[in-house]
């Protein structure tokens, strides 16, 4: 019993305000994990249909009555479906999320939106490009302005393709255009999973799926991928940056402020407010002596990206840092923000504010950000944090020492022209490190946090086991944050766990042998580092070709699903800590973890053991370099290793 | 909660009843019931088994309100008399209804006369299957998996009191 803290988190900050959180009597999503045990089994195997009013329907799983629902819907067919509504409401999360950013861009690029600058001309030139904008002759925001109107109209758009598509091999565009699965408009897309799955319409499993991954590839293609290329653009392409991570983020003696969500909109714009000469004195008027500002979730990494903004840490920690009893005010916008935070924050002094019209609390104070006013909002905003101050109970901080150092900031663009050097800036120094065998290959390892498995564990196990058979790992999200928690993100760190080729590339380029390439939405970024393998030649013409592998080890949210889909339907190899909610279905489960690898090209694998999984990616990625008739890896022993946990 | 199922293991005369004021109808005893009686006992691996296991509960309705319906371990118990091969007899220990399937024929005699409905058609196996009171574990697989705790597990007297006490709260 007493151990409780340290089975539910791999992390010891963690673990300190858990084990608080049990002596305060204060519910966190742990305990709530374990009163919702057991949990339905109908639902877990994807076999619970209420799309209509002639259910709920449930089908036996062990071949008992009933086998159809009401309608005649089988257990293929409910499953399916259910498994393309959470395609559904991942697309629609990121990509709405990309749609803000346009909003922002052209409100931006006409001066309505006057905080904000077009940091990234380079890359508007690039985007412009895409799009078909003559840039010739044109000011930065008149192209800003283009751009963002074009972006913004891919979202309604009824036919043709779209732009981002046209970034991915020629070999893989052909593909998806002989599967049907090239996306048309990413509303339309989404929209169409809905109608798809509406009582009595579509009932074969494969041709509901197939549009699954269509809509998938219109967030990873799409709406994703604009909210990656219009955030580099509005608020600068990230470049590598040292910074901090873990609750030992927040201080003592200075007014703590965390946000969190996902976009960078608001944050960007609130990290230049917490240096407000006028803030910072009333601050010192209250007896802090600074306010600091720190991140949570995806917010956290838009911000850490891009300005060095440390994070407080991942999914799972976000009732963990008010439970330090040090944070004076956390803002939220969108996405993956626990409705629990209301209940948790009213047993401290911390004070909640929501920001979105899209995701507001009951008796939560919320103050609508606009853009036209961002700047006098973000300050509003602190003002309140700094005020609230003065409520702080001293002796009810508690505040963990844990702090690590690591470096972010990686992008397509960036990243390996690091490899290529300052005046080489290509990406055949990669290639010829794979071909020439010191690296095996590449491996995204993604996703959330879930109470379902120990908080951090699974990633960091999985990355640990991929860098020492010298596979570098690129990283988004909240498994970044597990990661660099653990120090896996610094340089140092391929002395201590990465394997000899790994090494040798890591020490000659300076860079950490796990690369931290952004939030959730910039998962698209891993989709043009590959497609950017693909364009330097030898590794194959199209990305299935490619040794690499994906991995969510500790998914929960519906986003991880879609993401998901977009790699497998992009040709990768994708495996999931604990299944999708389909098990319930043999045919749906046999076509997306075996049948899917004929039709696309990638395919998925469910494996709750991270080191097993890893094991499973290494296989692949050798299968692969088996089929590109690459020699074998320079290094076949294991390293030394400096370390015994290694 | 385990603590207490443990020790109900080891009363006389228990069944499982269902409060029906609480039964919304989740199946979730039926699947519990099935995962327990598989040979792998976890719901993902237990639908890839040679012989799918046999749910020997059923949520059912019964005049309208739902039910979790259960063998009442019968003190008279009229399957046992109906049953020809002995392969139904009376715990005289516990006072449970105990099935043989060895000795088990597949007449479905006791399907036919038990007042409950509880007795279940293995046609597969070609033998009748029926609550066992979970012996492979220390609690009841039904009564743990209830998400909203209309199952109960003990003596008549004991579910009467709970009834009671409820009526008067």
């Amino acid at each position: 019993m007493s151990e409780k803290h340290i089975e539910r988190s791999y992390d010891p900050a963690s673990q300190k305000m858990i084990k608080k959180a049990g002596e305060e009597n204060i519910q966190i999503a742990w305990d709530r994990y374990d009163a919702m045990q057991p949990q339905c089994g109908f639902g877990e195997l994807g076999l619970c249909c209420k799309v209509c009013n002639m259910g709920p329907c449930r089908i036996d799983p062990f071949g008992e009555e009933p086998q159809e629902g009401v309608c005649g819907a089988t257990k293929d067919t409910i499953a399916a479906r259910n498994l393309v509504r959470m395609i559904a409401s991942g697309a629609a999360a990121h990509s709405d999320h990309g749609r803000d950013i346009a909003h922002a861009l052209i409100l931006a690029a006409k001066g309505d939106a006057h905080d904000y600058k077009l940091k990234s001309t380079e890359k508007l030139k690039r985007i412009a490009e895409i799009y078909g904008i003559d840039t010739q002759g044109k000011s930065i925001e008149k192209l800003g302005e283009e751009v963002g109107e074009k972006c913004l109209a891919e979202f309604g758009q009824q036919h043709g393709e779209l732009k981002m598509t046209g970034r991915a091999p020629a070999k893989r565009q052909a593909l998806w255009r002989k599967s049907g699965i090239t996306p048309r408009g990413i509303d339309r897309e989404i929209v169409e999973i809905m109608h798809r799955t509406h009582m009595g319409v579509d009932n074969d499993y494969k041709n509901i799926i197939n549009h699954g991954m269509r809509a998938a590839l219109a967030d990873g293609w799409g709406g994703s991928m604009i909210a990656t290329e219009l955030s580099d653009i509005l608020f600068g392409s990230p470049e590598p940056i040292r910074a901090t991570v873990n609750l030992g983020v927040l201080k003592e003696d200075e007014v703590n402020i965390v946000v969190h969500g996902h976009e960078p909109t608001l944050s960007d714009v609130v990290q230049e407010a917490a240096k407000d000469a006028e803030l910072l004195e009333l601050a010192k008027k209250y007896g802090a002596k600074g306010i600091n500002l720190v991140g949570m979730c995806c917010t956290a990494n838009e911000i850490l990206m891009r300005h060095g903004i440390p994070s407080a840490g991942n999914f799972l920690q976000q009732e963990l840092a008010i439970l330090t009893g040090s944070v004076e005010l956390m803002m939220v916008d969108v996405q993956c923000i626990m409705p629990a935070l209301s209940s948790v924050a009213n047993c401290f002094h911390t004070k909640l504010v929501t920001t979105s019209p899209k995701c507001k609390f009951p008796g939560v104070e919320h103050v609508e950000f606009k853009e036209e006013k961002a700047q006098e909002i973000a300050k509003d905003i602190i003002r309140k944090g700094v005020e609230n101050y003065k409520n702080r109970v001293k002796e009810r901080v508690d505040i963990p020492k844990e702090i690590k150092g690591l470096v972010a900031g990686f992008t397509t663009e960036n990243t390996f022209h690091i490899l290529g050097g300052r005046y080489r800036r290509t990406y055949r120094p990669l290639n010829d490190a794979i071909i020439s065998g010191r690296l095996r290959g590449a491996a995204g390892v993604v996703g959330c946090n879930n109470p379902n498995i120990r908080h951090d564990w699974a990633h960091i196990s999985m990355v640990k086991e991929l860098i020492k058979h010298n596979v570098l790992v690129v990283q988004t999200g909240c498994s970044a944050i597990a990661c660099a928690k653990e120090g896996l993100l610094s340089p140092e760190s391929a002395f201590k766990y990465a394997g000899a080729g790994l090494q040798e590339i890591c020490q000659a380029v300076g860079i950490p042998p796990v690369l931290h390439v952004g939030s959730c939405v910039d998962n698209s970024r891993i989709l043009l580092i590959l497609s950017e393998a693909i364009k330097e030649g030898g590794l194959g013409e199209d990305l299935s070709d490619l040794p690499v592998a994906g991995a969510a080890p500790e998914w929960m949210s519906e986003k991880a699903i879609s993401i998901g889909f977009y790699f497998v339907a992009s040709g990768v190899y994708t495996v999931f800590g604990t299944p999708h909610p389909v098990l319930g279905s043999e045919n749906v489960a046999n076509y997306i973890t075996n049948e899917l690898e004929n039709v696309v090209g990638g395919k998925f694998a469910f494996e709750a053991d991270p080191i097993r999984a890893a094991q499973m990616m290494i296989k692949h990625i050798d299968k692969k370099r088996e089929a590109l008739k690459l020699p074998p890896l320079m290094y076949e022993r294991e390293p030394v290793r400096m370390s015994s946990n290694g | 909660m385990a603590k207490d199922l443990l020790q109900k293991k080891k009363t006389k005369d228990i069944k499982i009843y269902c409060d029906i004021t609480k039964c919304v109808g989740c199946k979730s005893c039926e699947l519990a019931c099935a995962v327990e009686h598989s040979q792998t006992k976890n719901i993902f691996t237990a639908l890839r088994e040679k012989a799918l296991p046999k749910k020997r509960v059923r949520a059912e309705n019964v005049s309208s309100k739902i039910i979790s319906l259960h063998c009442q371990h019968c003190e008279d118990a009229p399957c046992i008399k109906a049953c020809m091969s002995g392969a139904l007899s009376k715990d005289e220990k516990t006072g449970a209804t105990l099935h043989d399937k060895d000795k088990c024929v597949g007449c479905w005699m006791c399907v036919m006369t038990c007042p409950f409905g509880a007795i279940v058609r293995d046609v597969e196996n070609h033998i009748a299957v029926k609550c066992d009171l979970c012996p492979d574990r220390e609690d009841f697989a039904c009564v743990v998996a209830c998400p909203t705790g209309a199952l109960f597990v003990g003596t008549k007297e004991e579910f009467g009191k709970k009834i009671k006490q409820k009526k008067k709260g």
